[in-house]
């Protein structure tokens, strides 16, 4: 299988060791850890945020140096943070960096037709978080690197949503990056599951492999006892 | 912007800068009358250069604040914030001790020096990848070290009339500015305002965070540095000439993004003009009040600035604690 990004030697100084991954299109993959594992460290990295050592490649381009709206069709990043303090509508923000090509398809499939006018440091975080993933979604870019995409989320669109971004990926011929915290939803959802620990990619793999192995206790001192995660005793 | 807002602002522009040079208008007329050249001579050489100073200095608070908005993220700040202001008049007062205020060239490298030393100051301070809260605390402390330095210059003042000549031009005034001294402050402001346009798209895109401005492709440490160099630049350059002139940095741009949907990088040309229509407003004021005698223009625009300024903090506040 010809990969769609291959990443060497990603570094991040006191953050991130050299970690190397590649992701094909069409691939979800979830990222998991614990807190201060390296998650966000090694999306930054992908995203070329804090001057990361290392090469990233996206069918066969690398992104240093590009036009912002080039470089949004290669890959595009959701930040942890919701926070946005600017008072600018929905729709002007979801349009920053695609040049006005906002596609109204996604607007409508991530229910936001009735946010567009409204000032998104008046959305409450779930509402502003839909709109800040249609912001990542809109340049249609190869690589969509989020963190955290379904925190602050009801459990409802946390589903619609992860639905939707594994029918995008397969339609669209992306790679989706995704870190989180709900080891059930990296389960039902993930075609490949990359556990970090330490600043380091630790496990790497199958999900059924993955949370059937021996890292998920190792790193997160948890264990699935009777159909649950227990701490591990 | 709408064509027609950008049109109807700079034939607003053009009409205050017109009225400014033909306002009063008998004493110009009657003078024609007697002698055109001596008419000629106060149109160009009296109302000309301060219309020209009016329209530069406005008009680079207004770019000078909208940039320093967007980079802050925060409608609160402006080149006061950042201690340019107040390096540059610290800058400018050193100098003019040693040379004079007559002297152009010196007032100007001496204001952009004590901008730039604000500056330095400031990186030192906060460092390249400080983070906004930092950097606005750090611009703070330079201003009152550089405020009280001032003053300290003030009271160490070589003669009474260097003190009352230092007092006088640090109420910032646009008067009896020779043409000269008018392309001074002109020529690196306009230069600042084109530059700035510049970083338009980066601003707009740290309305996102940080993070995301980054991984769109955009510099953030090198547009920050850039954008309070051209401040520094443009901003001292106009002190040197006209001594400090606040508030209009803060309220031209939050007019402009009125009509730019509150994009902070599209405001930078729409704060300029409105900026510049302000202080020419403020200028044609001061001139046809009849009060007996001209106030200090930096008064005017302080005693009509702090209020809005203050309505700004208690509208905040309001809307916060809601």
């Amino acid at each position: 299988m010809t990969m769609l990004v291959e990443a060497r030697d990603l570094t991040l100084p006191g953050r991130l060791e050299r970690s190397s991954l590649n992701l094909a299109a069409g691939e979800l993959v979830c990222l998991i850890g614990p807190n201060g594992s390296g998650k966000t460290s090694l999306l930054h990295a992908l995203a070329g945020i804090g001057s990361p050592g290392g090469e990233v490649r996206i069918g066969g381009d690398s992104a240093k140096g590009l036009y912002p709206d080039r470089r949004q069709r290669l890959l595009t990043f959701l930040p942890a943070s919701r926070d946005i303090k600017w008072p600018l509508k929905a729709k002007d923000l979801i349009a920053l960096g695609v040049a006005g090509r906002a596609d109204p398809a996604i607007n409508a499939d991530l229910a936001l037709d009735d946010l567009l006018e409204r000032r998104v440091d008046r959305l409450s975080t779930g509402e502003r978080s839909r709109v800040l993933i249609a912001r990542a979604l809109a340049p249609r870019p190869k690589l969509l690197l989020l963190d955290e995409p379904i925190a602050n989320l009801d459990p409802l669109w946390q589903l619609k949503l992860m639905d939707y971004l594994k029918a995008r990926a397969d339609s669209d011929s992306q790679a989706v990056l995704l870190a989180m915290h709900d080891l059930e939803i990296a389960r039902r959802y993930a075609d490949r599951v990359i556990v970090m620990n330490e600043g380091r990619i630790v496990a790497d793999g199958d999900p059924r492999q993955i949370f059937e192995g021996p890292e998920i206790p190792r790193v997160f001192g948890i264990e699935w006892v009777d159909e649950s995660w227990e701490p591990a005793r | 912007m709408r064509a027609s807002h950008t049109i109807a602002l700079i034939a607003l522009l053009a009409g205050l800068f017109a009225a400014s040079l033909a306002i009063p208008w008998h004493p110009l007329t009657s003078l024609m009358d007697q002698d055109a050249s001596l008419g000629t001579a106060i149109l160009v050489e009296l109302r000309l250069p301060r219309a020209l100073l009016a329209l530069t200095y406005g008009a680079m608070l207004g770019a000078a604040g909208a940039a320093i908005q967007g980079l802050f993220a925060n409608p609160l700040a402006s080149p006061d914030l950042t201690g340019t202001t107040s390096g540059a008049a610290l800058g400018a007062v050193v100098t003019a001790y040693l040379f004079g205020f007559s002297a152009p060239l010196a007032l100007s490298t001496g204001s952009v020096a004590g901008a730039l030393g604000a500056l330095l100051l400031l990186l030192l301070l906060a460092g390249p990848k400080a983070e906004t809260a930092t950097l606005l605390l750090s611009g703070l402390a330079i201003s009152a070290l550089a405020g009280a330095l001032t003053t300290l210059a003030l009271a160490l003042a070589p003669s009474p009339f260097a003190f009352y000549d230092a007092y006088d031009w640090l109420m910032g005034s646009l008067v009896d500015r020779s043409f000269s001294q008018a392309a001074f402050a002109a020529a690196p402001a306009f230069l600042c305002i084109l530059l700035l346009m510049r970083v338009r798209p980066a601003l707009d895109s740290l309305t996102l965070g940080e993070e995301v401005a980054e991984a769109m492709g955009y510099d953030i440490i090198r547009t920050r540095l850039w954008i309070i160099c051209l401040t520094a630049l443009g901003v001292g350059a106009c002190v040197a000439i006209c001594g400090a002139i606040g508030f209009v940095g803060l309220v031209a741009p939050i007019f402009a993004r009125r009509l730019t949907g509150g994009h902070p990088g599209r405001a930078i040309l729409p704060a300029a003009l409105i900026g510049g229509t302000l202080l020419l407003a403020a200028d044609l004021a001061v001139r046809t009040a009849p009060l007996g005698r001209t106030l200090p223009i930096g008064v005017v625009t302080a005693l009509l600035g702090a209020p809005f300024f203050l309505w700004l903090v208690a509208h905040m506040r309001w809307r916060l604690s809601r």
